[in-house]
């Protein structure tokens, strides 16, 4: 292991450039003669469009076009896509609309886009967009997750007659609830998993390019990857053939499930460039990013447990309510099922589980993966019960987990969902934890807050991910003639730091130098053709094995070469550290990969080149897991929280880059922390948006970051060679739970039983309050 | 943002007679409220006259029993001058909290006053501290020149050259922050001049406000437990998604009650 190769912290090759202003993301881009874009957007949550006027608009200066969503149609674009396919045990199918890029009738949110100008200049195109008019009659809306199947509740889509989107069920309801009724003791949690906005850096943007003599398009846009974009705007929606669309991007400012994903206004984009055989681009305000981006989260969870009187839970009833939003986004509907509700009952051994599913149309913008999406809410219905279950019995926290933690003897353990976890040292990786928390000291500490008059707790929370979905994956490698090597990677590096890693891996297997190993990704014109992009954790595997496929059909291709050279047999010939060597002759890789290049210098009949192009190919996910502690203090006068102390042990099987793992650590316990204490979506009764900017929207702050310890309890995965698990997405599962643990913890003595996330300081001092009150009376 | 005319004033003259001349203009100290506005097309002035280049309307003094700040002195200054620190250590702590270090660098004491957000901190400060606006045509004391929501006593030509502080035997200002926004949720300061006390609120309710009744609690023994039962009623204050008007009213007597706590140390 060398000072580049695996497990090393290397700094990140990406940095210098990005911090000293030399990223290019897509608003850097700027075409010749470009033209602008912008959109009108309903105001309303639920509006018939009786009519639209858009003579005014162009009419005015500098404006080239105008489009509704009519034109769209009779220009012959197609729908959006989803292809979701479930049916109720009825056998009923699920209620599935199609959704137009714009749509023609009626509108379903605010902030939907109901047309687009194009003019000169930016301020020209705001100005015509203004200037758009459009009647609506205005019907109910309905935004509320926990209304939204209330008989009296207006419909989304009436047609359907429900705003079910389909009742999906898993396990035998009967059964378990028998076995629920028979427990020795039942715990019962009722939860809100709040709405949140992802909040990227980068607004969402397009610039659109066609080329009317090759008819062939291009577009620069943030994303996770261009190759499922490309297919869904040539196929779905410009009816294109997808050679001749090309996606680009550069750099893109935060993905985090968002941005992996069409939308209507990259797609209209696309399309006035190709009307208009223009350049066109569009720039999205943060204003546009809050009601047009897609959100995340939003259930409600109602889930049983029951258990024996040593505290094994046998039987877990989950019930879930999900706002989709007006349409089916992409993923939006899978979240809660088997897209990751399917790791529920999490890292325990739990035989009997009845899960139900209930999706539901609102008038709100389309919900869609987040940051673990489905996983972190899964892990904290989990946890909230096991905290629920420990009180019921008075076992502590950590024994009621050490009771029913799957053990390392049961695996490869097969859960209910169908899947199977390889490798996992639950209780151990908790130990960990808990002893770098100094756990067992904590009533000391409480005692020295209680003294100052604060509520001190400690909170505890283990969970599960499943990682690296659709794990197939394109890698090439090219030798360039100056020594170096290139990379072109399916895999779209949005932050996750990818050139540096992959490089550490090419120094790792191949020997070549850190610092000549070059990343290309985020092109389609370059990218390998099997290439899915980068998101829920997959990269380190899908890309990782990638690169040491493909270095091992290089290192068989080399050997050969270099027997030749070295007139041997190919297999006395050994690679190791950069050079072939057979007894006492060598030849480095570069001089195998400059004799590569010549016909007379490789055995005869072999194709000239070192070059490989692979595809990675796996059957299963992998399961990275950990165990988070969470101290905090309360100001009880005030309900103010401060984090005082974040432990996170991670079990992401073999560390690539520790640096970067910490790095995605701190990122995901911030992004949990935000959904704990601040993040939260709010719609008022009309389906407006109150949370419409960051005066609203509480985006956690520098502030709000703990000082946070980051472990590893490394169990090397068994599914892949290198033995690496998902690291992305882990702290945003493990910190709500360890949050509302800590909370928990301080607020119990008061008597406070039930509080939901974020935890805003007005919503701790009431739940203190109404606690002291009953006390009191 | 729309189309606007953009004027450099010259002097206070200057830009008053540009106020009187055109259609519908705005005066522009800090932009640190008026230009996100402005992006944002929540405005449409006809003409932006900026106070940047008139540089008498920048400095501190500290004369006779009063801080003096000019109105386009930055918050930064304030907070970072030592004359401040040392006769009104109370403003200058207050300025040196306000917003982030970006609004501190651009936004000025005038264009906070004059704008009279419900949740900026100088208000309570002009208020708690007795302090003197003075305008191109006149001198208001703060406790009239606070009427309401982003509403104060100024003419429409009028233009703040100066606020006077008077300097209080000792004054303490005390801030909750928005859990979104950071802004003021409630700020309390409390001044103690000789006998006299002032108790003044920002952030809570649609404007500045005095709360008589802990003045005259604290006039009678300047301690924490003088206000610790006084509740100011949620009726009169604001609530949002974030902070409802009990909990104000709660913050209220919570932060009154701790800025008294940390003046008697």
């Amino acid at each position: 292991m060398g000072e580049f190769g695996i497990g090393q912290p290397v700094r990140r090759k990406e940095d210098v450039r990005l911090l000293t202003g030399g990223g290019e993301f897509t608003d850097d881009i700027n075409l010749e003669a470009q033209v602008y874009a912008a959109f009108v957007r309903s105001p309303h949550a639920n509006a018939k469009i009786t009519a639209i006027d858009t003579l005014a608009a162009r009419s005015m200066d500098g404006v080239i076009a105008v489009y509704t969503g009519q034109d769209l149609v009779d220009a012959g674009m197609g729908v959006m896509i989803n292809d979701a396919s479930y049916t109720n045990r009825s056998g009923k199918p699920m209620n599935k609309p199609s959704r137009r890029i714009m749509p023609v009738d009626q509108t379903r949110f605010v902030g939907e886009c109901l047309a687009m100008v194009i003019a000169d200049t930016p301020a020209q195109a705001r100005d015509a967009a203004e200037a758009v008019e459009i009647d609506y009659d205005v019907l109910p809306a309905i935004a509320s997750t926990a209304h939204g199947l209330d008989k009296d509740a207006p419909h989304v889509w009436p047609e359907f007659g429900e705003n079910l989107v389909v009742h999906w069920e898993y396990g035998d309801q009967a059964d378990v609830e028998a076995k629920l009724a028979a427990s020795h003791t039942r715990v019962r949690v009722d939860l809100v998993n709040n709405r949140l906005i992802v909040s990227p850096m980068e607004p969402r943007s397009a610039a659109a390019e066609y080329d009317a003599a090759t008819g062939s398009l291009t577009v620069y846009t943030p994303s996770q990857g261009g190759r499922r974009l490309q297919m869904t705007l040539a196929r779905a929606l410009l009816k294109m053939a997808p050679e001749k669309v090309r996606i680009i991007s550069r750099d893109t400012g935060g993905g985090f499930g968002i941005r992996s994903k069409m939308y209507p206004e990259t797609a209209m984009v696309a399309f006035a460039a190709r009307a208009l055989a223009r350049p066109v681009k569009w720039r999205g305000d943060r204003s546009e990013t809050f009601v047009s981006d897609y959100h995340g989260r939003d259930q409600i969870n109602i889930a049983e447990m029951g258990l024996d009187a040593n505290g094994r839970a046998s039987v877990l009833k989950v019930e879930t309510l999900l706002n989709v939003g007006a349409y089916l986004s992409e993923n939006g509907v899978r979240l809660p099922m088997e897209g990751g509700g399917r790791i529920i009952p999490c890292v325990y051994d739990i035989p009997n589980f009845y899960f139900s599913v209930k999706p539901m149309f609102t008038n709100t913008i389309c919900t869609d993966t987040y940051r673990g999406a489905g996983r972190p809410e899964a892990n904290y219905i989990m946890e909230r019960l096991m905290d629920a279950g420990a009180k019921a019995l008075g076992l502590s926290r950590e024994e009621i987990r050490r009771r029913n933690f799957i053990t390392q003897e049961q695996m490869p353990y097969k859960t209910h969902l169908g899947f199977t976890i390889d490798s996992g040292d639950f209780d151990g990786t908790m130990q960990m934890a808990l002893d770098a928390a100094k756990w067992d000291s904590f009533e000391a500490r409480r005692a020295e807050s209680a003294a100052r008059g604060k509520l001190r707790g400690i909170g505890l929370s283990t969970f599960i991910e499943g990682a690296g979905s659709r794990p197939v994956e394109g890698m090439r490698m090219r030798f360039e003639e100056d020594g170096h090597v290139t990379l072109f990677a399916g895999t779209y590096s949005h932050g996750q730091g990818h050139a540096t890693v992959y490089a550490q891996l090419v120094n790792e297997f191949l020997g070549v130098d850190f610092d000549k190993v070059k990343l290309i990704d985020g092109d389609t014109a370059t990218s390998p053709e099997t290439s899915n992009g980068t998101f829920g954790s997959r990269s380190s595997m899908v890309g990782g094995m990638g690169v040491k496929r493909a270095s091992e059909a290089i290192i068989a291709k080399g050997r050969k070469i270099a027997a030749h050279l070295l007139q041997t047999d190919a297999e006395r010939v050994v690679f190791e550290g950069g050079v072939f060597r057979a007894q006492s002759s060598s030849v480095t890789l570069a001089e195998v990969a400059a004799a590569s290049r010549d016909a007379k210098k490789i055995p005869e009949g072999m194709a000239l080149g070192l070059d490989e192009s692979v595809v990675f190919e796996n059957d299963v996910e992998n399961f990275p897991n950990g165990a988070h502690v969470c101290e905090l203090e309360i100001d009880p006068e005030t309900g103010m929280l401060e984090i005082l102390n974040y432990v996170a042990v991670d079990d992401c099987g073999v560390v690539l880059n520790p640096f970067i793992v910490h790095g995605q650590v701190y990122g995901g316990v911030l992004q949990g922390v935000g959904q704990a204490l601040t993040e939260n979506v709010v719609y008022d009764a009309d389906g407006q948006l109150l949370s419409a900017s960051y005066m609203d929207y509480g985006m956690p702050r520098a502030a709000h970051m703990p000082m946070i310890e980051a472990l590893f309890n490394v169990v090397p995965a068994k599914t892949n060679e290198l033995g690496v698990k998902g690291a992305g997405e882990a702290g945003a599962c493990g910190a709500p739970p360890a949050i509302l643990s800590a909370v928990g913890d301080a607020l119990s003595r008061l008597g406070v039983s039930h509080i939901d996330m974020p935890l805003t300081p007005e919503r701790v001092w009431r739940a203190i309050q109404e606690a002291s009150i009953v006390k009191a009376a | 943002m729309h189309n606007f005319n953009y004027h450099r004033a010259a002097d206070v003259a200057d830009a008053a007679a540009k106020l009187t001349a055109t259609e519908d203009p705005k005066l522009l100290a800090g932009g640190m409220t008026l230009l996100p506005t402005l992006k944002n097309r929540l405005a449409a002035p006809s003409d932006l006259i900026d106070l940047a280049a008139i540089s008498d309307l920048k400095g501190i003094s500290v004369e006779s029993g009063e801080v003096v700040v000019r109105a386009m002195t930055p918050h930064a200054v304030v907070a970072a001058s030592a004359e401040v620190q040392k006769a009104l250590p109370a403003l200058a702590q207050l300025a040196g909290n306000i917003g982030d270090p970006a609004v501190r660098h651009r936004g000025t004491i005038g264009g906070s006053v004059a704008n009279s957000d419900p949740a900026a901190d100088y208000p309570a400060a002009c208020v708690g501290l007795d302090a003197t606006i003075v305008t191109s045509q006149r001198k208001i004391a703060a406790d009239d020149f606070f009427v309401g929501l982003f509403e104060t006593a100024l003419e429409p030509s009028e233009i703040i050259t100066e606020v006077r502080f008077q300097i209080p035997d000792r004054a303490y200002y005390m801030k909750f922050r928005h859990p979104a926004s950071g802004y003021a949720v409630v700020g309390v300061m409390v001044a103690q001049f000789g006998a006299k006390v002032r108790v003044a609120v920002t952030g809570a309710g649609p404007c500045v406000f005095r709360v008589a009744e802990m003045e005259a609690a604290l006039e009678k023994s300047f301690a924490p437990a003088s206000v610790a039962n006084i509740h100011v009623s949620a009726e009169q204050l604001m609530g949002d998604i974030h902070c409802s008007a009990a909990y104000r009213a709660h913050l209220i007597t919570v932060y009154a009650r701790r800025a008294v706590e940390a003046m008697v140390g």
